[in-house]
């Protein structure tokens, strides 16, 4: 990168600038860690001023630029971008305001997640997106993903309870979109913004909605023969009628992992569910009876119920775990985020286990089962030659599946770098041509995170409407995939 | 494509569109607009009437291409929300009717789900899912004529919101028709999804402005065991006690109970004895409802309990019926900020004397009437009112009033400093300004 704008940026963030290729490798890659790429410089602003004055130059200069919270993403959503800059909002950690009355919290962008429900806990409230790296990833990094975890099935996603943000957009411009009053008049631009995986601008600010905490909270396992009868017992609760806080499954391989990480207690089983119900006392121990008695019915042969916040701790302590787990049982994995129509647990499950009988690996099986969300881990051992293409090929079919299925390829980690090429088989190109738009208006010269999402770059000049070739296609220097 | 500039050519193009568009949805189903279509004071030439996204989507296309203007339209239940029609006098206007467009397409129970065409009516939809024990966590104004699709368009909710979020928490799925002819998908059939731009968020509270609407698909939740609703009203002529009963809902919100509707109801007096009523509702489990019902009673025990009017979680829809002329207004803003709003109220209806009554929902969104013995009187205590409320924060949309206001006053109030971008969306979209140009927001 040229000097004189090194020099620019240093002007802005002075020692926020990195520039040492050293320190440049730690932002190489976020949590998918087989994509890196090296930016040119990383710029750790403090105000929303810096940020707006850095996005100016990128705009000037025409520098990409890609937006990082905490790095823990699992679809290379804060992949650098060749020959770009990475904007760390890391330093805009503060919680600005907190406003019980009205249930709203004010947070710059790279408060972590679960500062968010310590500054209230005190009160009785709680911040409900609940992802499994909550304690380091960030609030800005959740806006990108609409970041969900194992309490939106009742609680909804990031989306639900940003009410308001402050962005600057890629033409260095601030807006404020939406409000803290609900339903501002015009288009719902923190609906849209939201999940937009950085691609629309950085968020400078997020006003947040929190949640009253339930009166109580009932936690119980049950351990199944198959995961089957584990499904089957999903299904039996959702079709009761009832609205668990989570329903979360986990399969034999998953509570071996767990167990060699982190000794959750979990019984030896082929299908274990935790499920969680809140809410009023009388309700709450009237409903955990039916659950476990659908539990019995379902083949259940062990149930048990957290006698204390402790207890309730440990259960989940091994379920959180179960990603990082993996590396106890296998040298490498590949984690996916797969989500379908409930009704299809057990096709899917047994397609799943034939394909990775074909392919010589296991996988094991992590699920938000209340809403379809599927994490399967494919293991391998990336120094025996053939296997890691072999484990993404897997990974890649099992999300073929789900969206033959009538599902998504990501319910909760994003599409960013590593499911973009899988876009084309979800959606149709008029799809995606449409969703291009909203791109377009935001970011005509797509320097915000670029590449990322779509499975390749529009250009905004380009006509909407049926597909048509682009013209470097026609003349064979591009290829569409 | 039809040239403005010369009046002769555009009205052969609009001919041959017309035939174009008989052409696409059959002659039965296009016919010319009378006042029984019209939008504002403003009467449509034709009102089209297509079978299915295809045609809708066809449709669209000629008009486009033609320079026409299209107006969607639903079950005509809100057919006057938004400012009035901004047209030139050349080019021609229709209504795009999806009234025909109206079958749920499929109720997948086992997932929770549901597809449906933007035709159907709410009530509908809700007698379909009911079926199997389900219902769409929503409550919207006349149900039993108000189409999905219209619905979705002007984002309506009830009081049901306060526990199930209002239609951006529910839909999952869309497909919108874009004025260029293109069929576009966004979401899914999951509830669980992030892959690609959430268009059926952005389509949500468009009024049409974007693309039609042509099916959706939501998030559904069980029929509640049991539902129990308690209501309380102020003690007459005592202030005190209408604080109170601002308090309790403050209160409600702030304890761990889960109530599905909390509302407000008030009105003005002739007399200083102005009644302010709440009703509270729960679902569940029979315990469940008992319990929090008893919780309820000791925290309202300063307040008079009363019996609740049998329809009283619709009381919204009665504020369309009164004495003229009125003005009909969503208000929204930060929950604590009601007790203050009926303060305002208060202070511009006083002289000269206006007539008021109001449905808040505890999370700050509510409908209020006013009436007023003329139009000015009227237009002055509104554009008093916006200006307080958006000084805190809040939004003042005019739902209904006399034309004569509208035209004097942005039924949507003061755009924010995110207009800009809005009308970026908006020139993607529809480049041509094919679709309800000049009633949306800020212009749009």
């Amino acid at each position: 990168m040229e000097a004189r704008i090194l020099d620019q940026f240093r002007a802005i963030v002075g020692r926020g600038l990195i520039t040492e290729t050293s320190q440049l490798h730690t932002y190489e890659c976020d949590g998918l860690t087989n994509f890196r790429v090296l930016p040119q410089a990383v710029l750790l602003p403090a105000l929303t001023a810096e940020v707006q004055a850095i996005v100016q130059i990128c705009q000037r200069e025409k520098i990409p630029f890609v937006a990082r919270g905490s790095g823990t993403g699992l679809s290379g959503g804060a992949l650098p971008v060749d020959k770009g800059i990475v904007i760390s909002l890391a330093r805009m950690n503060r919680i600005l305001e907190v406003d019980l009355l009205n249930a709203r919290v004010v947070a710059e962008p790279g408060v972590i997640n679960a500062d968010v429900t310590q500054r209230v806990a005190p009160h009785g409230y709680f911040y409900a997106p609940d992802p499994s790296s909550q304690s380091v990833c960030s609030i800005g990094g959740n806006v990108a993903e609409n970041s969900g975890g194992a309490h939106c099935l009742k609680y909804g996603f990031t989306t639900t309870h940003v009410l308001a943000l402050e962005v600057v957009l890629p033409d260095g411009s601030i807006v404020h979109l939406g409000s803290r009053a609900l339903d501002r008049p015009g288009y719902d631009l923190p609906g849209i913004f939201v999940g937009s995986e950085g691609t629309l601008g950085i968020a400078t600010k997020v006003v947040l909605r929190i949640v009253k905490k339930p009166a109580v909270i009932q936690t119980l396992l049950a351990a199944f023969n198959t995961t089957e009868e584990a499904g089957a017992a999903v299904s039996g609760i959702i079709g009761a009628g009832m609205l668990p806080a989570a329903i979360e499954m986990m399969d034999n391989l998953a509570i071996q992992a767990a167990e060699a990480s982190v000794h959750a207690g979990y019984p030896d089983c082929g299908g274990l569910l935790l499920v969680e119900l809140d809410g009023p006392a009388a309700e709450v121990e009237h409903l955990i009876e039916e659950v476990s008695a659908i539990c019995t019915q379902c083949g259940a042969w062990e149930i048990r119920v957290a006698q204390s916040e402790a207890e309730r701790a440990v259960f989940w302590k091994g379920r959180k775990a179960a990603f990082a787990a993996m590396g106890r049982i296998s040298p490498n994995y590949i984690v996916q985020d797969g989500v379908i129509p409930r009704t299809a647990l057990p096709k899917v499950l047994s397609e799943i286990e034939r394909m990775s009988a074909a392919a010589g690996l296991r996988v094991a099986n992590v699920f938000h089962a209340g809403d379809g969300n599927l994490h399967p881990l494919v293991l391998y051992d990336g120094r025996i030659a053939g296997q890691e293409e072999r484990a993404m090929e897997l990974s890649i079919n099992i999300l073929r599946l789900c969206v033959q299925c009538g599902g998504s390829i990501t319910g909760e980690h994003g599409v960013g770098e590593e499911k973009k090429m899988m876009m084309g088989e979800m959606f149709a190109e008029p799809d995606l041509a449409t969703m291009q738009l909203v791109r377009c208006a935001f970011d005509p010269e797509q320097l915000s995170n670029p590449g990322k999402v779509f499975p390749r770059t529009r250009f905004c000049a380009e006509r909407t409407g049926p597909y048509q070739p682009h013209p470097l296609e026609v003349a064979g220097v591009a290829q569409f995939f | 494509m039809g040239t403005h500039s010369s009046s002769g050519s555009f009205v052969a193009d609009v001919k041959t569109a017309w035939n174009d568009l008989r052409a696409v949805v059959g002659a039965g189903h296009v016919r010319a607009g009378s006042e029984l279509d019209a939008v504002d004071v403003f009467i449509p030439q034709m009102v089209v009437e297509p079978a299915n996204a295809e045609e809708i989507a066809h449709a669209l296309k000629i008009a486009t291409d033609a320079g026409l203007r299209v107006i969607p339209c639903g079950g005509t239940t809100k057919r006057d929300w938004g400012n009035p029609l901004r047209h030139d006098g050349q080019s021609g206007e229709l209504i795009l009717s999806t009234r025909r467009s109206n079958r749920v397409v499929e109720h997948a129970w086992g997932d929770m789900t549901a597809t449906v065409e933007a035709g159907c009516t709410f009530q509908q939809l809700q007698k379909t899912l009911a079926e199997h024990g389900q219902r769409l966590a929503l409550d919207p104004l006349w149900p039993e004529r108000a189409t999905i699709g219209g619905i979705l368009a002007t984002n309506d909710s009830g009081p049901l919101r306060i526990r199930f979020g209002s239609l951006r928490d529910l839909i999952i799925g869309i497909t919108l028709a874009l004025p260029d002819g293109t069929l576009a998908k966004s979401g899914g059939k999951v509830v669980k999804n992030v892959a690609g731009y959430d268009l059926p968020k952005l389509a949500t509270g468009s009024l049409g402005t974007l693309g039609m609407i042509t099916q959706a698909i939501f998030r559904l939740h069980p029929i509640p065991r049991e539902t129990r609703t308690l209501s309380f009203a102020s003690s007459e002529g005592l202030t005190s006690g209408r604080e109170s009963l601002h308090d309790l809902v403050l209160a409600i919100q702030d304890c761990n109970m889960v109530p599905t509707g909390v509302q407000m109801r008030a009105a003005s007096s002739p007399t200083e004895n102005e009644l302010h009523e709440v009703d509270v509702r729960f679902e569940g489990t029979t315990a469940g409802c008992e319990a929090q019902i008893e919780q309820t009673l000791r925290m309202a025990s300063g307040a008079r309990r009363i019996e609740a009017p049998a329809d009283v979680w619709n009381a919204r829809s009665t504020l369309w019926t009164g004495v003229e002329p009125s003005a009909i207004c969503k208000f929204s803003l930060v929950p604590t900020e009601i007790a203050s709003f009926l303060g305002l109220i208060r202070k511009v209806s006083r002289s000269p004397s206006l007539h008021w009554r109001l449905v808040a929902q505890a999370v700050g969104v509510g409908l209020l009437r006013l009436e007023g013995n003329d139009n000015a009187t009227l237009l002055s205590a509104l554009e008093d009112l916006r200006k307080q409320v958006e000084s805190r924060g809040g939004s003042l949309v005019i739902l209904r009033c006399p034309l004569e206001i509208k035209s004097k006053m942005d039924v949507w109030g003061s755009a924010s400093d995110a207009l800009p971008l809005m009308k970026s969306i908006k020139a993607r979209f529809d480049p041509r300004g094919t679709l309800n140009p000049g009633r949306f927001v800020g212009g749009i």
